[in-house]
């Protein structure tokens, strides 16, 4: 799965989002379990703003020293016999892993969940090479069965089907037989996957946080599943943006600490795997070889801009999971794989304005994401960036829309013009006006008036009210 | 106690009752009210949309318009949020910066001045009934106000506010938001007036012209019988 999912335009998207009942039903349910669940984590911690702050301090730090620490972490990785790659681009990252499986004569593929290989359409590039490819997290094999069904959500991949969904696309990809109890429908993948467990030869992960320090990465998850990929097969890949590294462990102490009470309002997830190296001569499991795969794609020309905070993101999703918008719309509407307001922020800054230039404005700027986002990236503000850029760097604004502003410039800014402009605007809409309200508004007002009245200007301006009020006090 | 009146566009326009309202609390407060003439918009629908540059004439011009208030007090949340921003947008011109924090820092949303700088709780309201109150969003995660609007509310005798489920999300307004992703909007406003309905309460109260006038405006078109009503109104009833 590239970044980019789906044919279809924004406007196409956010309809066939609206209209799908099953996922809405799906998602704000997710919404409201998570949103308690999560406040509960933070309110548990007692002082959850100096953690916020103290992550916060963290992730700048590290994208500040970027250098120094991913030069740190390549430097400790070969110390311990694995091998380092840095890929510029997708491609390259894709060429390296096919060069590394090729060499090892390696078919069989176990995945744990990773956002970066879907980022870099791994799947498809290994599967040109006559690879299979599994994908273990049970929500990535759910859609990887289901004809590739893009994911909808950065945790949980398949958060706009429900068990039912689930149940019928078991029965028609795996013969399934059972119900859509969800213990009988994990059982049934379970026996399906530890069989490939066993035989497979390659085993890719993505990377919640890498150690710089020690040379480790760390994986986050609760099904366990990463545990097998990299226990198994002869061969690990682990592949991470570039971003994500952290000094030492006291530091991945905090940032998984503010990663599970933020992404599932749980204090730790059932597994929480730190890896370092190959397996070394007194270990007795672990993967023969190890490669670490360092994906750019475009990060490093975030950094030293103003949306560089943006890379501090540690894919948590709380902003995705209080975000009212995606509620409504759904993970697909957003047309990349990252959704939310951070793929809203993200997407355009990877994938470029032309394919993307409608995110920024999918937002009603309430700042729910600001708020809810562990490691306080200014979501909101950096829609409002993007906005901008949008008008003044990128031309990419309706003639209409910039014509409006720049009356607005002017009328706004001219106390005679906005009198003036202001004292017309009842007669100007009459003719719209039944009562005290619109109901059929032109131009702008239109997309308004198809769900909501809009009230017809007062006569009486507050202003000439204040005036008169004051002439009359004059005169007693 | 002198105060400056920023009723706001949205107020001075469509809402003009709101602007009354304030007036008549604050005197009745024991306030002095002057309203500048000269005052515009505060630049939030062109800000909010990415037209930075053409934001700023109007920010300078309500700048100038209330460089010698003591207090500037506005009923809206939203709006006052944009005063307290005008020290981001003019960040290091040097000409506008520092006028720009001083207009900030005297800046206050009407709930917050009654509660915060007049130390008063009780104003004497009555209003017969049961509300849900909407927090609006820029009111409460960009100004933090929280507590004051519900503080007052609490006073005014026989008026019970019952707590509205989902009141943490938007109510889908969002300034231009409401028009450019007019069917996302939709769906927010929606979800927001069934909660609201859900509640069985008479009156929907908000602090912020622009969420009232979208939540009001989809009441209206349902033809729900809530009636919507300004905060200020609220505690000018009597």
């Amino acid at each position: 799965m590239p970044m980019k999912i789906g044919t279809e335009n924004f406007k196409e998207r956010v309809d066939s989002g609206i209209q799908n009942d099953f996922m809405r039903a799906a998602v704000s349910g997710a919404q409201e379990r998570l949103h308690g669940r999560r406040l509960a984590a933070a309110e548990e911690l007692g002082n959850w703003e100096e953690w916020r702050s103290h992550g916060e301090e963290i992730r700048q730090h590290v994208l500040e020293n970027l250098d120094y620490y991913l030069d740190q972490l390549a430097e400790n990785v070969v110390k311990l016999g694995g091998h380092v790659f840095f890929a510029e681009t997708a491609e390259d990252a894709n060429t390296y892993i096919k060069e590394v499986i090729q060499k090892k004569n390696g078919k069989k593929v176990v995945k744990s969940k990773s956002m970066v290989t879907e980022e870099i359409n791994l799947n498809a590039a290994l599967e040109e090479v006559g690879c299979e490819v599994l994908e273990t997290d049970l929500g990535e094999y759910i859609l990887q069965i289901d004809e590739h069904d893009p994911p909808s959500h950065i945790v949980a991949p398949a958060l706009h089907k429900n068990k039912e969904q689930i149940r019928d696309v078991f029965k028609e990809k795996l013969g399934y037989t059972k119900t859509e109890n969800p213990d009988e429908l994990t059982a049934h993948v379970r026996e399906i996957l530890r069989e490939k467990f066993l035989h497979a030869d390659i085993g890719i992960t993505g990377c919640n946080f890498a150690v710089a320090e020690t040379g480790s990465i760390s994986l986050v998850t609760n099904e366990g599943n990463a545990d097998l990929v990299t226990s198994l097969p002869k061969t690990q890949i682990t592949v991470m943006g570039m971003e994500r590294v952290v000094p030492t462990y006291e530091e991945l102490e905090v940032l998984v600490s503010l990663l599970t009470r933020s992404a599932v309002g749980q204090r730790l997830t059932s597994y929480i795997t730190v890896l370092t190296g190959p397996k070394q001569v007194h270990e007795v499991d672990g993967p023969e070889e190890f490669h670490l795969v360092i994906v750019d794609n475009g990060r490093s020309k975030i950094l030293g801009t103003e949306f560089q905070s943006v890379l501090q993101c540690i894919r948590c999703a709380a902003c995705v999971n209080v975000c009212p918008v995606y509620r409504h719309v759904g993970g697909h509407a957003y047309g990349s794989i990252y959704s939310g307001p951070i793929g809203a922020v993200l997407s355009p800054l990877l994938g470029g304005y032309e394919d993307y230039k409608e995110l920024p404005y999918a937002s009603s700027l309430c700042a729910a994401c600001t708020d809810a986002c562990p490691v306080k990236i200014p979501l909101h503000e950096l829609l409002l960036r993007h906005r901008q850029v949008i008008v003044e760097k990128e031309g990419k604004a309706p003639i209409s829309e910039k014509l409006a502003m720049k009356a607005f410039g002017l009328g706004a800014a001219s106390p005679m013009l906005y009198k003036f402009g202001s004292k017309i605007a009842p007669s100007a809409m009459s003719p719209f006006t039944t009562g005290t309200s619109i109901s059929k508004g032109p131009g702008p007002l239109k997309a308004w008036t198809e769900s909501r009245e809009f009230p017809a200007p007062n006569k009486e301006r507050f202003r000439d009210w204040f005036k008169s009020r004051d002439k009359e006090g004059e005169k007693s | 106690m002198k105060v400056t009146l920023f009723s706001t566009c949205l107020v001075d326009m469509f809402q003009s009752n709101v602007g009354k309202a304030t007036v008549e609390v604050l005197e009745r407060l024991g306030c002095v009210i002057d309203f500048p003439e000269s005052q515009v918009c505060c630049g939030q629908p062109a800000y909010n949309s990415g037209y930075v540059n053409e934001a700023k004439e109007p920010m300078k011009r309500m700048i100038e318009t209330f460089k010698d208030a003591e207090y500037i007090v506005t009923p809206s949340g939203s709006c006052a949020a944009m005063f307290k921003e005008y020290p981001h947008v003019f960040k290091g011109d040097e000409k506008w910066e520092q006028k720009a924090i001083s207009i900030a820092e005297r800046t206050y949303e009407l709930s917050q001045f009654i509660v915060d700088v007049l130390k008063i709780e009780d104003v004497g309201a009555r209003l017969e009934g049961t509300a849900a109150y909407h927090t609006s969003c820029h009111m409460t995660r960009l100004l933090h106000v929280t507590d004051a609007p519900f503080t007052l509310l609490k006073h005014v005798k026989g008026l019970e506010v019952v707590p509205l489920p989902g009141a943490h999300n938007c109510c889908g307004f969002g300034g231009t938001f409401s028009v450019k992703m007019g069917q996302i909007s939709e769906q927010m406003v929606d979800e927001k007036v069934m909660s609201i309905s859900g509640t069985k309460a008479d009156y929907l109260i908000g602090g912020d012209a622009g969420c009232l006038i979208n939540i009001g405006g989809r009441i209206e078109r349902k033809g729900m019988p809530i009636k919507s009503m300004h905060l200020a109104e609220v505690l000018n009833s009597r």
